[in-house]
């Protein structure tokens, strides 16, 4: 039997509108083989969280470039868990500073890519916790 | 411009050129098979060739006259240096307020504020919207409170302000009209910018709230109302620098933006305004990239592109009103988080770029904006590269001191020709609005941002310090700006602090004016909107009357 497509929502919660690296990264996962759900911009949590259980995503990945990281991805990871969906893997990216990176993870997010990670870089991450998360689950 | 003669003489050479090449090439074969800018191929050297049927009084001109190649007054920087504003705003209106004040003793000549995205979007502090986003990127303004904060000690009849400010800029510009109240200046005395370009941020930059049409509305509002009663105000800055940040090339930055403004004049026209008058006090914004030649011809097309649109296009008389006079920000994308000091070398350039472009403004990007909002000092560098090219590097002698290059004048046409066949694609599908609608020049965009992005990742473009002369870096020791996590809270009690206070009689029926007036298309709603402000309405309660009467934007997605 075939492995099923890995399945990502990338999401943009809140109020930026910076979407470049958003969209450039579901070219990528797109490019290599995976299914992706992009939200658009000005998404909630509550939204996001909704939409990757509806399309029974494998991972959500944030792009945020607002400052508001550290709200977003608590508020994300706590309602996955609320609604039992917490095997979906959580990571993100933008403009967050390194010295925060420690708390999101802390939190839950399996990674979070600066600005000039290589989109590859980023695929082969996800392709492997997925694998981890869908052998542990 | 050549005679036949000469233009033989040089065919001839550049034969035994080539022959010297083909030799060269076999002992040292070229880097890369194919050079090329953002989008145009460049060839290995430029000659009269490229440029013979160059006619000087119809492409340059004169600075100061039709069609503004060399720029748009007659003796540009030796008269006066640019406006040196960087754009600054976060936390509170009391810390941006310290940031403007210092900006102003080291020598910055104009304010440039950057408001937060509950802000930008119309939502105030305590909106649930707000939540984690008050203070972060820029300086959260509920009500004519915060901008008499922000501008404390700020004489508005001294300096001029740029506000970053789009769905809700009529709101933002009556508070500062009613803050000019305040201190005594009066409204014909107030100099500055608001952004107030709406089809951008459908495009690339995602701060709308209204859409298209009722937006398109508010827009020309503000041009009659600043026509009659703010002159000296510039009553719109139509911005590209957004479009290439989302990824596009230097000629769509150019196409997409002059699209924008041809829609916008077509809508005053369309509301009875003359374009002679309110296409005085248009105003651009354009980013300054990395390819420093391409950058240069860039301005310089986009000028006398517009130039000629206004007079060809729009019946455009008064040589004044077919000026594009811009505001510049280096390219905030091209900085990178590797590295961070490599960044003072990329926006020096930027800068030259854009001063040898001809530029009335200019924002040169800070270091650490690749980690978070600029701290101080870097700031301070930023600003100090600005003074060095202006004062030491001695390009602002002469005006427009590469005119002339067989190159720039080449890539000027170029850039211009491929602007001018993006724009009639544009015209085909019905103009801007339309073509938003069917995700063209999104789609244009995206894809240049992508291929980019591909061939970085290709090491085809390289950049430094992060896929060549990589080092490996251990724990910065930078300062980063940080935003008190408490900022959110105390704003949120200001506001209620300033509900309480006020008289909310008069704020009821400031507000069910408005409505009235949103109603109305013929009402210009300016007047009911600084009316409503001089009271302390706040600019969520003004922006949620007219989310009721108008709906809200639902963006058309395209990957």
């Amino acid at each position: 039997m075939s492995e099923r497509k890995i399945r990502v929502v990338v999401a943009k919660p809140g109020l930026d509108g910076h979407d470049r690296g958003a969209k450039v990264i579901a070219r990528a996962f797109r490019d290599a083989g995976m299914e992706v759900i992009y939200t658009g911009l000005r998404q909630s949590a509550e939204q996001i969280v909704a939409t990757a259980i509806q399309e029974d995503a494998d991972a959500i990945g944030v792009s945020i470039l607002s400052g508001a990281h550290e709200h977003y991805f608590k508020t994300i990871i706590d309602l996955l868990k609320e609604n039992e969906a917490d095997d979906v893997v959580v990571f993100g990216g933008g403009v967050i500073p390194e010295d925060d990176i420690p708390r999101l993870k802390e939190l839950g997010a399996g990674a979070v890519f600066g600005p000039g990670t290589p989109t590859g870089e980023t695929v082969e991450w996800l392709k492997k916790a997925v694998g981890e998360a869908r052998v542990g689950s | 411009m050549f005679t036949e003669e000469q233009l033989k003489a040089i065919e001839q050479g550049k034969a035994d050129y080539q022959k010297s090449v083909d030799k060269s090439l076999k002992k040292f074969p070229e880097r890369k098979e194919t050079f090329s800018t953002s989008s145009l191929d460049v060839d290995r050297i430029y000659t009269p060739e490229h440029i013979k049927d160059f006619d000087y009084m119809e492409k340059l001109g004169f600075p100061g006259e039709y069609p503004f190649t060399r720029g748009v007054q007659p003796t540009m920087y030796r008269g006066k240096f640019w406006t040196m504003r960087q754009y600054a705003g976060f936390s509170t209106a009391e810390d941006s307020n310290r940031r403007y004040r210092y900006l102003l003793d080291q020598g910055s000549s104009g304010l440039s504020v950057a408001f937060d995205l509950p802000t930008q979007i119309g939502y105030d502090s305590d909106d649930k919207m707000a939540a984690g986003e008050v203070g972060k990127v820029g300086v959260p303004i509920d009500s004519l409170a915060d901008m008499e904060i922000l501008f404390d000690q700020i004489p508005l009849d001294k300096v001029t302000t740029s506000m970053t400010i789009n769905a809700p800029a009529s709101v933002l510009l009556a508070m500062y009209i009613a803050l000019g109240e305040k201190q005594g200046v009066a409204s014909d005395k107030l100099g500055g910018t608001i952004q107030n370009d709406i089809l951008k941020e459908y495009m690339a930059r995602g701060t709308y709230i209204f859409p298209p049409k009722p937006s398109m509305r508010l827009i020309t509002d503000i041009f009659e109302f600043c026509s009659e009663n703010v002159p000296r105000w510039n009553s719109i800055s139509i911005s590209g620098y957004h479009i290439r940040e989302a990824g596009s090339t230097a000629a769509q930055e150019i196409a997409f933006t002059l699209a924008d403004g041809i829609a916008y004049i077509d809508g005053a026209i369309k509301t009875g305004q003359d374009p002679n008058v309110f296409g005085k006090r248009l105003s651009f914004f354009f980013n300054s990239h990395n390819d420093f030649l391409e950058e240069v011809a860039k301005f310089r097309a986009a000028r006398r592109l517009w130039a000629r649109i206004m007079k060809e296009r729009f019946g455009v008389t008064d040589d004044k009103a077919t000026r594009l006079r811009f505001h510049t920000q280096t390219g905030g994308s091209t900085l990178t988080a590797q590295q961070v000091e490599n960044n003072i070398a990329r926006v020096a350039f930027q800068c030259m770029a854009a001063v040898l472009g001809g530029t009335q403004s200019l924002h040169s990007n800070s270091m650490d904006e690749a980690l978070a909002l600029p701290s101080e000092k870097s700031v301070n560098i930023a600003l100090k590269t600005q003074q060095i090219v202006a004062h030491e590097t001695g390009v602002c002698s002469t005006v427009d001191p590469l005119a002339g290059s067989y190159y720039i004048e080449s890539l000027t046409d170029r850039l211009e020709q491929e602007a001018e066949g993006y724009i009639s694609k544009i015209d085909e599908m019905g103009g801007m609005m339309e073509a938003i609608e069917k995700g063209y020049p999104q789609q244009e965009i995206q894809d240049a941002s992508y291929t980019y992005q591909k061939a970085v990742e290709k090491g085809e473009e390289i950049v430094v310090g992060v896929n060549k002369y990589q080092i490996k870096e251990e724990g910065r020791d930078m300062e980063l700006l940080r935003v008190d996590p408490s900022v959110g809270e105390r704003q949120v009690k200001k506001t209620a602090k300033v509900r309480e206070d006020r008289d909310n009689n008069f704020v009821q029926n400031a507000l069910d004016d408005i409505r009235k007036a949103a109603r109305d298309e013929h009402e210009n709603l300016m007047p009911y909107i600084l009316n409503a402000v001089r009271g302390y309405t706040t600019e969520g309660e003004i922006c949620n009357v007219l989310r009721e009467e108008f709906g809200e934007y639902q963006e058309n997605i395209v990957l």
